[in-house]
């Protein structure tokens, strides 16, 4: 049976102290990286592991370490993206409530391996307990030597700062999320310059998720071995699965990563509710297209789910039973990502504005023939040509809602009507 | 600490004050309930920065509010998670016990609702985020107990402000 590994504090009683986490074992990774190894060393060491960034894209986290220039002259930063706006996710937020020293004893090491002294964790601000207790986890630290200046007897200085969001889903897009760092409007950057080259401030800024930051101390602790061998070679690691929707045991889950989506939805979680049946699961945050009900024994991992037409994003797995509508799910998250297109670019401002108004009125059951050729046509119009993901997200969920659910749309149109009304 | 002081410490983490616009705006606003035209051009004052800079975060940004606001801010989330398990016939449900539609306020100034996106608490849908806390595992039943929590504290409130302007004895 595989035993937590990021979710070993959760359920601990004052699992959020310094003294809870001490007793577990905690802050001996930043004693061992400080004492043990250059930080080179440590990029090599994650590198090695092979961990690849939790946050949606699963970029090879040591690859974008190791992109910061060596040299001195700019601060370098470390932002960690605690936006978790993807609907679906709730991860991070269980991380940092229950055990943020964990997340904090990450960001120690992650910024000795980069050379930061600087560490800005942007928190959502509807997450106000997360930040208490993030902002009380930071104290104590500071107060027993694991930040500030000499860390442990070295001459390794840092600090962390939370930056409280104010409801933007645009913030989790890492160059939007400097912006907003920056005190302005939360649009994402042209690239290159990429973060690492010019990125907070025009320094050199890397920036990674709470669940990647939260795998280093263990990597530390237990080797790029132990990690590698948990989950597929080339995606390997723990992984937190977020479980909700129509399903018996929604839920927080750590299972390896590659774990099929069938298992992880019909044993872990219980499978759909008394009498119904599961009609189709969206794997990773509704950026992430839908797969039906006959497909899920894809791995969930990035690979296996890149191949299968979906992506693994967030890891919010959400469940859909035969009760539920598809054009009213497609026009619900449509409408989602509408309301958080930040503005800059046209094809996501005005193409996801006349979707949602062809799938409004499909689901009123006004919708008219050509409809469908219309909104594949605007999907076509968006993927690939807009600043950010935001845009390729909401044209590929719903090309997947069209590719899958086709029949549905159809008997909207032609039956004038809901069938599930 | 007065606003001021606040501010200040806010500004002190960050090399530039521009940055420090959100959590400046994050204080006004605790301060004063929401953000009025002179309010943002204290913040701007207090930080010197552009009066511009400060305006345009207090509009983009959905949690800041240029408006007043109900002071039992009733946020239901309506994303995919919560719709599916049933966010929709809550929001008929508040809209018919509070007499008001999402959006509006109560007379008198108890109760805004608004539906909002994902608040990141799947796990407990369908979930509502009032003031910094969230109410998960909703039903109609849980949300009449909350609305009868939140008068009482309102008629508590209510006695209060009554005996402080009454004459002293």
């Amino acid at each position: 049976m595989f035993e937590p590994v990021l979710l070993r504090n959760v359920d601990v009683p004052d699992g959020h102290l310094l003294s809870t986490y001490q007793a577990g074992g905690g802050y001996r990774a930043l004693r061992k990286a400080l004492g043990e190894y250059t930080p080179d060393e440590i990029v090599e060491l994650v590198k090695e592991s092979n961990l690849r960034g939790r946050g949606g894209a699963g970029f090879p986290t040591g690859m974008k370490w190791s992109f910061v220039p060596k040299a001195a002259g700019k601060p370098k930063y470390l932002c960690c993206n605690a936006d978790e706006g993807e609907p679906g996710t709730f991860k991070d937020r269980i991380i940092m409530e229950r055990d943020p020293h964990q997340l904090i004893e990450g960001l120690a090491v992650s910024a000795y391996a980069i050379g930061a002294e600087t560490a800005y964790v942007y928190i959502r601000g509807e997450y106000v307990k997360a930040i208490r207790r993030m902002e009380q986890a930071i104290a104590e630290a500071h107060e027993n030597g694991y930040l500030g200046t000499g860390i442990l007897g070295t001459n390794f200085n840092f600090m962390v700062h939370i930056h409280r969001g104010a409801g933007a889903y645009i913030c989790g897009e890492e160059t939007a999320m400097l912006e907003s760092l920056e005190g302005k409007r939360a649009q994402p950057r042209l690239k290159p310059p990429f973060p690492a080259v010019a990125g907070l401030y025009a320094s050199p800024t890397v920036i990674n998720n709470v669940e990647t930051l939260a795998c280093v101390p263990h990597i530390v602790m237990r080797g790029s071995a132990w990690f590698r061998g948990i989950g597929p070679d080339r995606s390997p690691g723990p992984k937190l699965y977020c479980l909700s929707g129509q399903v018996r045991k929604p839920g927080l889950y750590e299972l390896p990563m590659g774990i099929s989506l069938r298992e992880l939805v019909e044993e872990h979680a219980g499978g759909p509710l008394p009498g119904r049946k599961v009609k189709a699961v969206i794997p990773g945050g509704v950026s992430a297209p839908v797969i039906p009900a006959g497909e899920l024994e894809v791995g969930m991992d990035f690979d296996s789910l890149t191949a299968a037409g979906s992506m693994l994003g967030s890891a919010g797995v959400v469940v859909i039973d035969d009760t539920t509508c598809m054009v009213k799910l497609a026009t619900r998250i449509i409408e989602f990502f509408h309301h958080e297109s930040c503005g800059k670019c046209t094809p996501c401002r005005e193409g996801l504005d006349w979707a949602v108004k062809v799938l409004r009125r499909i689901e009123a059951g006004e919708g008219e023939t050509g409809d469908l050729e219309q909104l594949e046509m605007l999907c076509k119009g968006i993927f690939g040509n807009t600043f950010c993901a935001l845009g390729d997200g909401a044209a590929m969920g719903l090309r997947a809602a069209l590719k899958h659910f086709r029949e549905e749309f159809v008997v909207h149109i032609e039956e004038r009507r809901c069938p599930f009304h | 600490m007065t606003m001021r002081e606040e501010i200040e410490a806010a500004a002190a983490r960050y090399p530039d004050r521009r940055s420090a616009i959100m959590p400046a705006l994050m204080i006004a606003q605790k301060e004063h309930g929401h953000l009025p035209g002179p309010v943002l051009e204290d913040v701007a004052e207090i930080l010197g920065v552009e009066r511009v800079w400060v305006y345009e975060l207090a509009t983009f940004y959905t949690l800041f509010h240029t408006e007043p606001i109900g002071r039992f801010h009733l946020q239901l989330c309506d994303n995919v998670s919560c719709m599916l398990c049933g966010s929709e016939a809550l929001l008929k449900h508040l809209e018919t016990t509070l007499g008001i539609r999402k959006g509006e306020t109560t007379p008198g100034g108890a109760f805004t609702l608004s539906t909002v996106e994902c608040l990141g608490a799947c796990e407990m849908a369908p979930v509502m985020q009032v003031g910094d806390d969230y109410y998960g595992n909703l039903d109609t039943a849980r949300l009449d107990a909350l609305l009868e929590s939140f008068r009482a504290v309102e008629r508590v409130a209510r006695i209060e402000r009554a005996a402080a302007s009454a004459p002293g004895e």
